[in-house]
Parts: C-alpha cells; structure tokens; sequence
C-alpha cells in the first residue's frame, strides 16, 4: 500500500511540475534572467544527474565498471556518434567491464 | 495528439541564428525517432530494475505510464528498495522531476500550443522531448519534433518497462548487462550538444563538483536540486561582468566598475578560461 502511496504521489508531483512550466504566464518568459535561468538549469541539473548516476549508487560515491561505459560514452560523443551508438558503448563496455571482473 | 495545423510566423525575441540549414521533416523525424528509440530501450532497464527491487508489474508498469520521466522514476525506485518511507521516496523524485517544469517554461514559447492543449502535451515534458525540439530551428518543426519523439518514447517506453518486469526473472544480474550505465550515458548525450559556451561549461563543471561533494551528506534526490543552484550562481557572476563591460561603454552609470572580474569556481575541464578570455576580447 505504502508503495502505491509513493507512486500516487510521484505521478500527481510529477505531472504537476510539468504542466506548471508549460503554462506559466508567457509575460514571465520576457523577462530575460528567467529565460536565462531556464535555458541553464537543465544544463546543471543533466550534469549533476550523469555524475551521479555514474559515480554512485544514490547515496554513496562508489567507482565501478559504469565509470568506463560513460567515458566510453563520452568519447563516442566526442566523435559525434549517433544517440543510440552511444547509450549502447555505455552498455557494452560497463558489461564487458564487469564480465573481466573489473 | 496536441498537434495544431496553425502554424504562425515566427515571432522569435532572439535575433534568429545566423541562417541555419533548412531542417527537412525528415531530418526531424530521424532525429526524434533516434531519441526515442534509444530511450525507449532503456526503459527495458527500468523494468528490470523496478520488478528486481520488488515492486510488482502493475506497480511498474504504473510508473511509465503516469510519471513518465525516467530519473524520478529509477530515483523512487530506488529510495524504496532502500526502505525510504513512501513521503521521502516521493520527495526524492519529485525534486528530481521539478527540473521539467523548466523545460516547460522553454517549450511553451516555442511550440505555442493553445491552452487546451497544454494539459496533454505537459506530460511528454521530460529531457528528451525538450532536447529535440529546443534544437529546431521553427515552430512548426519544433512542434514536430515534440510530438514524434513524444509519442515515440511513450509508447516504447512503457512497452520496454512491461518488457523488463516481465523479463526481470529471465535475465538474472542485470548489472551483469551493464544496463545501469544507460541512464548516464543517456543524460550525457543529452547534456553534450548544451555545452556550447562557456556559462554552459562552467554550470555543468560546479554542478557536478556540488552533487559528488553534498550526495553522501543529504538524503536522495536533494543534491541533485542543491546542484541546480550552479545555475544562478554563474548567472550571477556572468552578470556582473555583463555590467562592467557596460560601464566600459557608459551605458550605465550606476553599474559596477569595470576590472578584471572574479573568475567563475572552475572545477576540472582545461578549455574554460581560453574561451573565457576570447570571450572577453571579442
């Protein structure tokens, strides 16, 4: 039940914040600090999600196999690789890593 | 499907780009199916994680379809495999999930829908779709991207998710798969084509510094949102200079001297400070 509640929760936030953004009044995007604001803090908040993902369980930092997939990632990117190309480096080379005890 | 026919000429209040390409239909379409398509798949490992940690497959299935947006849900997730109470759990991923009410107030000016539509696009608000119709050059391409990639990643998605739990037992140590790292690198190549300037540079190399240093002091999901903060932290330094050059043309009397302004906390990255200085010449 407790687990329903979170979902329930979750859905209603979630949905909440979304439809908030796309119908704010268009006379708060005039203002060029907001737009600015907003063009920036998806570019924080992607960084800090990606370091996170990569270099810890949630809750605590940890190093492992993920941490060379997302450099493989990264260097795919850097050579300009299709989206696709690069989520499935990432898989691979952390799998591969792993399967070699890394 | 929020789809309009309308299409208004563009009244854009940014000077438009210097003459980008004309961007063919298909190209968006192919663009927005490749996001879709890769991200579709890694709902497979939302799935398996979610089944994995013991939720049940109405419980995952759920998730896809109503919060649809993955990091909240691996964030829920997550926190309760941990045993977090319900309310915290939640927490957690709803701080993670404020991060589309951004992209939202980006994608309301570009698409322009009507307001009646407006309560069904919100909830393909998520990274992706706004990643892909950010980067179109008009609306009505913009408008395009949104609704391909939307539905693409909807409905694959939540089959992926279905697909995962159901496959969860099937597949054993989905670590094994090395499926843990598609949520990073999906962010990642989200994040990569933003990181044009400087500014760009700077707040994404402070959120990270801010999220490795506060994630093992605060309770899940709080670092990333402290992490938000690198954003109005350059803001605020990039201000200032923006005022002292000013002052350096007497535009404005009242602003701040002009000097060699502070420069931005720049954890890790070489190139920052020589775009810095060509910035500054130019």
């Amino acid at each position: 039940m407790s687990v329903w509640i979170a979902i329930a929760v979750t859905a209603v936030g979630c949905y909440l914040v979304k439809y908030l953004g796309l119908a704010a009044p268009a006379g708060v995007l005039e203002r060029p600090l907001v737009k600015r604001l907003a063009a920036l803090l998806p570019v924080a908040l992607l960084a800090a999600l990606t370091a996170q993902q990569t270099f810890s369980d949630g809750s605590h930092l940890m190093l492992d196999a993920k941490a060379a997939g997302v450099a493989a990632a990264t260097v795919a990117l850097v050579l300009r690789a299709p989206f696709l190309l690069v989520v499935g480096v990432a898989v691979a080379v952390t799998a591969g890593v792993r399967a070699l005890g890394g | 499907m929020p789809e309009q026919t309308e299409i208004r000429t563009t009244e854009r209040a940014a000077p438009p780009p210097p003459a980008p390409p004309a961007t063919s239909d298909a190209a968006v379409i192919r663009d927005a199916l490749g996001v879709g398509v890769a991200v579709g798949l890694s709902g497979f490992a939302f799935g398996v994680t979610s089944a994995g940690v013991g939720l049940s497959l109405l419980q995952t299935c759920a998730l896809s379809l109503l919060v649809f947006t993955g990091a909240s849900q691996f964030a829920l997730v997550g926190a309760l495999a941990a045993g977090g109470n319900p309310l915290t759990a939640a927490a957690g991923a709803f701080f993670l999930g404020a991060r589309n009410a951004f992209y939202g107030l980006r994608l309301s000016a570009v698409l322009g829908y009507r307001s009646t539509v407006k309560p069904f696009a919100a909830h393909w608000v998520i990274d992706e779709t706004s990643a892909v119709t950010l980067a179109q050059p008009d609306r009505r391409t913009a408008r395009l991207g949104f609704t391909v990639t939307g539905l693409t990643l909807y409905v694959l998605w939540n089959l992926t998710t279905l697909v995962g739990a159901l496959g969860a037992e099937a597949l054993g140590d989905t670590e094994a798969w090395g499926l843990d790292a598609a949520g990073p690198a999906v962010f990642l190549a989200l994040l990569a084509p933003m990181l044009k300037d400087t500014v760009e540079r700077v707040a994404a190399g402070l959120a990270v510094v801010l999220v490795m240093v506060t994630l093992p002091l605060l309770p899940t999901g709080v670092p990333v949102l402290i992490s938000a903060l690198a954003a109005p932290a350059v803001l605020v330094v990039q201000g200032r200079r923006e005022r002292a050059k000013e002052a350096g043309t007497a535009q404005e009397p009242g602003a701040v001297p002009a000097g060699p302004a502070a420069p931005p906390a720049r954890p890790d990255g070489a190139p920052d400070s020589r775009t810095a200085t060509k910035e500054d010449r130019a």
